[in-house]
C-alpha cells in the first residue's frame, strides 16, 4: 500500500472519486514536488502488521492509527481513526493514536500535495485514501485467517478485531494474525463496506483527545521537557522587517536565572533558568533597532494603496455569458466590501522547543505543516533532512497561523547559539505583533436585477495572495485559487457573469492564511451584498436567494431549513433583526440565520444563531456541531471586533486587552442541524468562520436599515444616539 | 528564596525569586504543565488556579504571597467533589476542542460549583467570562456546568 499511496497523484486522487461538482471548493492546478522524500516509518519489530503508512497491528492485537494530518482541536484525529477503523473492523475502544511523523510523501495531503492541515480538507482529501487503507488491512487480515484455515476468504468475516469463520464456529484476533496478515499480498482495490453497513462513521463517538486534555496531561508543545533544556524568549523589531542596531545587555545580564543573551541580525533572544527569568532579562535589555524603510507605514497607507490597486482591471478567475451586456440590462446596482488585518491569536502563543547536536537536531512543537517545519530546521542547521527529528503535538489552536513554521526557524537560529536544548516561548505580545495577518481586502460588485433575479453579476477582489507566498507554484497566470474561492463557484443562478482578481501585498505585512481562508472575503462580500440587492427588489433576502439556487439542490434545502428552525419572518422587537447566510463553500452547503438586536448606542447584541449544514457523509456529527458552533463564535468575534492597525510600521494591538474576543457572557445560544446526506464528506473547520460574519452583517442591515460595508462593526453608524 | 507551598496536597520547596508568579513556578520550575500561559496580564484565564478553593490567575501571582494557603492545579481538581464533576460533564457534553484553554475552563468552573451549586446563567457569566476560549466551545461550557450542576 505504501507504494501505491507514494503513486498516488492529485489527479488520480480526483479521478479516484474526489472530484464530483463541488467537492473540492477549490483545486489545486499541479502538484507540488514534495520535500521530505525519506521515510520514517516508526520501528518495526518482527510479527507485526503494518500493511501502509496508517496501521499497525503488534502480535497482542495492539492496533495503532497513524494520523497524517494535525489535530488542533477541530477532531481529526477522532475522524480519521474512525474511518481507519471502520473499514479495518477494528475494536474501536481499543485502537491507539499517535502523531504521524513528517514524510509528503507517506502523509501528503492528497488536494495540497505536501504534509500540511488546512483548508478544511482532512476529510475530504483523505476520505477514499483511509477508507483504502482500512479494507486493505481488512483483506489481508482475512486472507491470512482463511490460509490458516484453508478455507475459502469470502466465506469469512471481521469485526471488532477478530477474523470470524461462522461454518466452523472458529476466530482468530487480529493479534494472532498479524505476523501471517503482513505475507499476505496487498489488494490493489480492496473492497469498500457499503456505508449501510457503518457501524462507526455517522455516529458521535466521543473524541479520543479530550479526556487528557481535561485534567492537564495532554503536553502541547509549549509543554515539551527536555532533559538540561533552558528557556528562551526572544523580541523582534517592534516596526515590522526591521533589524538589530545595537544592544545593551548589561542590566539583563546581572539578573537572576539569565543565562545567556543571544543576538541575531532580526531578533533578541534571552536564555534563562524559566520563561520568567527570560522575559524579565527581556524587559531589561535595552534594544536601539534599524526600524527599516517601513517605519513610515501607518494603515491609511494601506488603505489607500488597496483602494487605488482596486481601481484597476484585475486577471480574469471567471467568465460566463455577457457582463456588460447584462448590466446594461436591469436595474443596476453597485457596491463595494472591506475587510481589515485580522491576528490569528491562538491561546498558545508560538513556540518550538530545539536540541541541537553535533549531526542531529531534534525539535518538538505543534505545527500543521510537519514535512515542512522539519525542512525549515534541516535548512538553518545545515543538515540532511533526516537529521532532524520533528515530534509533533496536540495543538492549542492553529486557525492558519501554524501553517507558518517561522517559530521553527528562529528557533533553531537561537539554538545554534546555546549549549543546551532550549525552549523558546513567544510572548503574547511578541505573538500577536509579528504574526502573519489575514490580508486587508476590497471587493467591488457591479450587479443588475430583472423580475427579482440577478441577470449580470461583476466582481473584483483585491488583495494578498497568500498562496504565492506559502506554495509559489500553486499560484499561476495571476491568478490566487485560494482569494477567489467560494467567488469563481457562487451558487446563484446568474447567466452572466464576471470575476477578476488584483493581487494586492500590502506594504510592510506578511499576510497569512487565517480559518476561513479565502472564502472568509467572498462571502462576506457576496453575502451582505445579496441583502442589499434584495432590498433593491424588495424581497424577502431568504426568498431571494431561494429563486437563484435551482442549480443548488442542497444549498436549497439548507435554506429552507434554516429558515424555518430560526423563526425567520416572524415578528421581533424593535432594532432586532435577523440575517442569513447561504455558501457552497469547502465541500458543504451552509446556511446561517443570525438574530441580533443593536442598542441606542450601537453595541450588538447576539440574540441566536441557527445553522443547518449539509456536509456530505457526516463522519462524527457532534464533531460538526462542535466546529461549526466554534467557527460561528470566531467569525462574529471578528466581525464585531477584530481589526489589526498599523502605526509607523509597528502593528498596535498586543494581548487580549487591545485585541477583543468575544466571551461567554456575549455568545448566544447556536443550534446546529446537520442534514443526513450520502454524498462525499465535505470541509466544516473553517465554515462557521465564513458563516458568521456576513449573516450578522445582515442582521444589524434589517435591525437598522444601515448597510455596513466593512468589518469591523462601525458602532457609531448604527447608533441612534451618541455612546 | 526558598519557599514552601501547598500544591494539590502535596508540600513543594522551591527556591526562585519572589516576585515570580505561581505560573511559572508550576509549569517550569516543578514541571506541572497543566496550568497554561496565554496573555500574562490576566485577560485570558488559562492560567486559573484555586488558591484556598478561590478562582485566580497563576500569570499575575507572585510566589511570595501564596504563603500558606494551598493551591489547586488542573492535575488535581479531580480530587475535589465539584472538580470531578466538572470534568465528567465537560467529557460527557465533549466540550473541549483544542483544549489548551479548558485547564482554566475547568477550574473556573469548579470553583464557581464548589461555591454555587446551582449557578443561574447570570452567575455563569460572570465566574466564567474572565476565561478566553478561541475554538469558541462557550455554549458547551454553559451546557456543561449546568449539567454539573444537576440541571439539565
Amino acid at each position: 500500500m505504501s507504494s501505491t499511496h507514494a503513486a498516488l497523484s492529485r489527479r488520480t486522487v480526483l479521478q479516484s472519486g474526489l472530484a464530483g461538482g463541488l467537492v473540492l471548493s477549490f483545486e489545486w492546478p499541479l502538484r507540488a514536488a514534495p520535500v521530505n522524500e525519506p521515510e520514517q516509518l516508526p520501528d518495526q519489530p518482527g510479527g507485526q502488521f503494518a500493511p501502509n503508512a496508517f496501521i499497525r497491528i503488534d502480535k497482542f492485537g495492539k492496533t495503532t492509527l497513524v494520523m497524517p494530518q494535525a489535530e488542533l482541536g477541530q477532531g481529526v484525529y477522532t475522524a480519521i481513526a474512525m474511518i481507519l477503523a471502520e473499514e479495518l473492523d477494528a475494536d474501536f475502544t481499543q485502537v491507539m493514536i499517535e502523531h504521524g511523523p513528517p514524510s509528503d510523501r507517506l502523509y501528503g495531503n492528497p488536494i495540497f500535495g505536501v504534509q500540511v492541515t488546512g483548508n478544511s480538507n482532512s476529510i475530504r482529501s483523505f476520505w477514499d485514501k483511509l477508507r483504502n487503507a482500512g479494507a486493505a488491512a481488512r483483506t489481508m487480515l482475512i486472507a491470512a485467517a482463511a490460509a490458516q484455515w484453508q478455507v475459502d476468504a469470502a466465506s469469512c468475516s471481521a469485526s471488532s478485531g477478530k477474523v470470524t469463520h461462522a461454518a466452523s464456529n472458529r476466530m482468530l484476533s487480529y493479534g494472532e494474525l498479524a505476523d501471517t496478515a503482513g505475507k499476505q499480498p496487498v489488494p490493489d482495490k480492496p473492497k469498500l463496506k457499503d456505508p449501510k453497513d457503518f457501524t462507526l462513521i455517522g455516529q458521535s463517538l466521543k473524541r479520543s483527545d479530550t479526556p487528557n486534555k481535561s485534567n492537564g496531561k495532554t503536553i502541547y508543545g509549549i509543554d515539551a521537557m527536555v532533559p538540561d533544556m533552558k528557556f528562551a524568549t526572544l523580541a523582534q523589531c517592534p516596526v515590522l522587517g526591521g533589524k538589530v542596531k545595537h544592544v545593551d545587555d548589561s542590566a539583563a545580564k546581572k539578573l537572576p536565572g539569565v543565562r545567556q543573551v543571544v543576538v541575531l541580525d532580526d531578533l533578541v533572544a534571552i536564555v534563562g533558568d524559566h520563561m520568567w527569568a527570560a522575559w524579565q532579562g527581556l524587559n531589561a535589555l535595552k534594544v536601539t533597532w534599524d526600524e527599516g524603510p517601513n517605519a513610515k507605514i501607518n494603515s491609511a497607507d494601506v488603505w489607500n494603496e488597496l483602494r487605488a490597486a482596486s481601481q484597476k482591471d484585475g486577471v480574469v478567475a471567471k467568465t460566463e455569458g455577457d457582463v456588460n451586456k447584462g448590466l446594461a440590462q436591469g436595474q443596476r446596482y453597485d457596491a463595494d466590501y472591506e475587510l481589515p488585518f485580522l491576528a490569528h491569536a491562538s491561546m498558545e502563543p508560538q513556540n518550538c522547543t530545539v536540541r541541537l547536536t553535533p549531526g542531529a537536531c531534534e525539535i518538538w512543537t505543534g505545527t500543521q505543516v510537519q514535512s515542512r517545519a522539519q525542512e525549515y530546521a534541516a535548512k538553518v542547521a545545515g543538515l540532511p533532512i533526516d537529521k532532524v527529528t520533528l515530534h509533533n503535538h496536540y495543538i492549542g489552536g492553529g486557525f492558519g497561523r501554524r501553517l507558518d513554521a517561522d517559530m521553527v526557524t528562529s528557533a533553531v537560529r537561537i539554538a545554534k547559539e546555546v549549549a543546551t536544548p532550549i525552549k523558546v516561548v513567544w510572548t503574547r505580545e511578541e505573538d500577536m505583533r509579528h504574526d502573519v495577518y489575514r490580508p486587508v481586502y476590497r471587493d467591488t460588485i457591479s450587479a443588475s436585477l430583472s423580475n427579482g433575479k440577478i441577470v449580470a453579476w461583476k466582481y473584483r477582489i483585491t488583495g494578498s495572495s497568500v498562496l504565492a507566498r506559502w506554495l509559489p507554484p500553486a499560484f499561476q497566470n495571476g491568478i490566487d485559487i485560494d482569494a477567489v474561492d467560494s467567488a469563481v463557484d457562487m451558487p446563484y443562478d446568474i447567466p452572466n457573469k464576471h470575476i477578476e482578481y488584483v493581487r494586492f501585498e500590502p506594504p510592510a505585512v506578511i499576510t497569512g492564511f487565517w480559518r476561513g481562508v479565502g472564502p472568509n472575503n467572498n462571502v462576506f462580500a457576496i453575502e451582505s451584498f445579496m441583502d442589499e440587492f434584495a432590498r433593491r427588489a424588495n424581497m424577502d433576502p431568504v426568498a431571494f436567494r431561494l429563486g437563484m439556487l435551482e442549480g443548488t439542490p442542497r444549498l436549497q434545502a439548507a435554506l429552507k431549513l434554516v429558515a424555518e428552525k430560526s423563526g425567520w419572518g416572524s415578528p421581533l422587537p424593535a432594532r432586532v433583526g435577523r440575517g442569513v447566510c447561504a455558501q457552497p463553500s469547502f465541500g458543504s452547503f451552509i446556511a446561517t440565520v443570525v438574530e441580533a438586536e443593536v442598542d441606542d448606542v450601537g453595541e450588538v447584541h447576539l440574540r441566536r444563531v441557527t445553522c443547518a449544514v449539509d456536509t456530505g457523509i457526516a463522519v462524527n456529527p457532534d464533531t460538526i456541531m462542535a466546529q461549526l458552533q466554534g467557527g460561528l463564535i470566531f467569525g462574529l468575534t471578528a466581525a464585531l471586533w477584530g481589526e489589526v492597525t498599523i502605526e509607523k510600521g509597528r502593528v498596535q494591538q498586543s494581548n487580549f486587552n487591545d485585541y477583543r474576543m468575544l466571551r461567554i457572557d456575549e455568545a448566544p445560544p447556536i443550534d446546529v442541524l446537520v442534514i443526513k446526506s450520502a454524498e462525499h464528506p465535505g470541509g466544516i473547520g473553517e465554515t462557521g468562520a465564513t458563516a458568521g460574519p456576513p449573516a450578522l452583517r445582515n442582521a444589524i442591515y434589517a435591525a437598522t436599515g444601515v448597510p455596513l460595508r466593512r468589518l469591523p462593526i462601525d458602532r457609531t453608524a448604527i447608533a441612534t444616539r451618541k455612546a | 528564596m526558598n519557599f514552601s507551598i501547598s500544591i494539590n496536597g502535596t508540600m513543594h520547596d522551591v527556591d526562585v525569586d519572589g516576585d515570580m508568579p505561581l505560573l511559572w513556578v508550576l509549569r517550569d520550575v516543578l514541571g506541572m504543565t497543566g496550568t497554561k500561559y496565554g496573555c500574562g496580564i490576566a485577560q485570558c484565564g488559562a492560567c486559573t488556579v484555586h488558591i484556598d478553593g478561590n478562582p485566580v490567575r497563576s500569570c499575575l501571582l507572585p510566589i511570595k504571597t501564596v504563603g500558606g494557603r494551598t493551591v489547586t492545579t488542573i492535575e488535581g481538581v479531580g480530587a475535589t467533589e465539584a472538580g470531578a464533576k466538572v470534568q465528567k460533564a465537560w467529557l460527557d457534553r465533549e466540550v473541549i476542542q483544542c483544549g489548551y484553554c479548558q485547564s482554566g475552563q475547568i477550574m473556573s468552573a469548579a470553583a464557581l460549583l464548589a461555591k454555587n451549586p446551582h449557578p443561574d446563567d447570570a452567575d455563569i457569566d460572570a465566574a466564567m467570562a474572565g476565561n478566553i476560549c478561541r475554538c469558541g466551545t462557550y455554549v458547551r461550557i454553559r451546557e456543561a456546568i449546568k449539567s454539573a450542576a444537576g440541571g439539565a
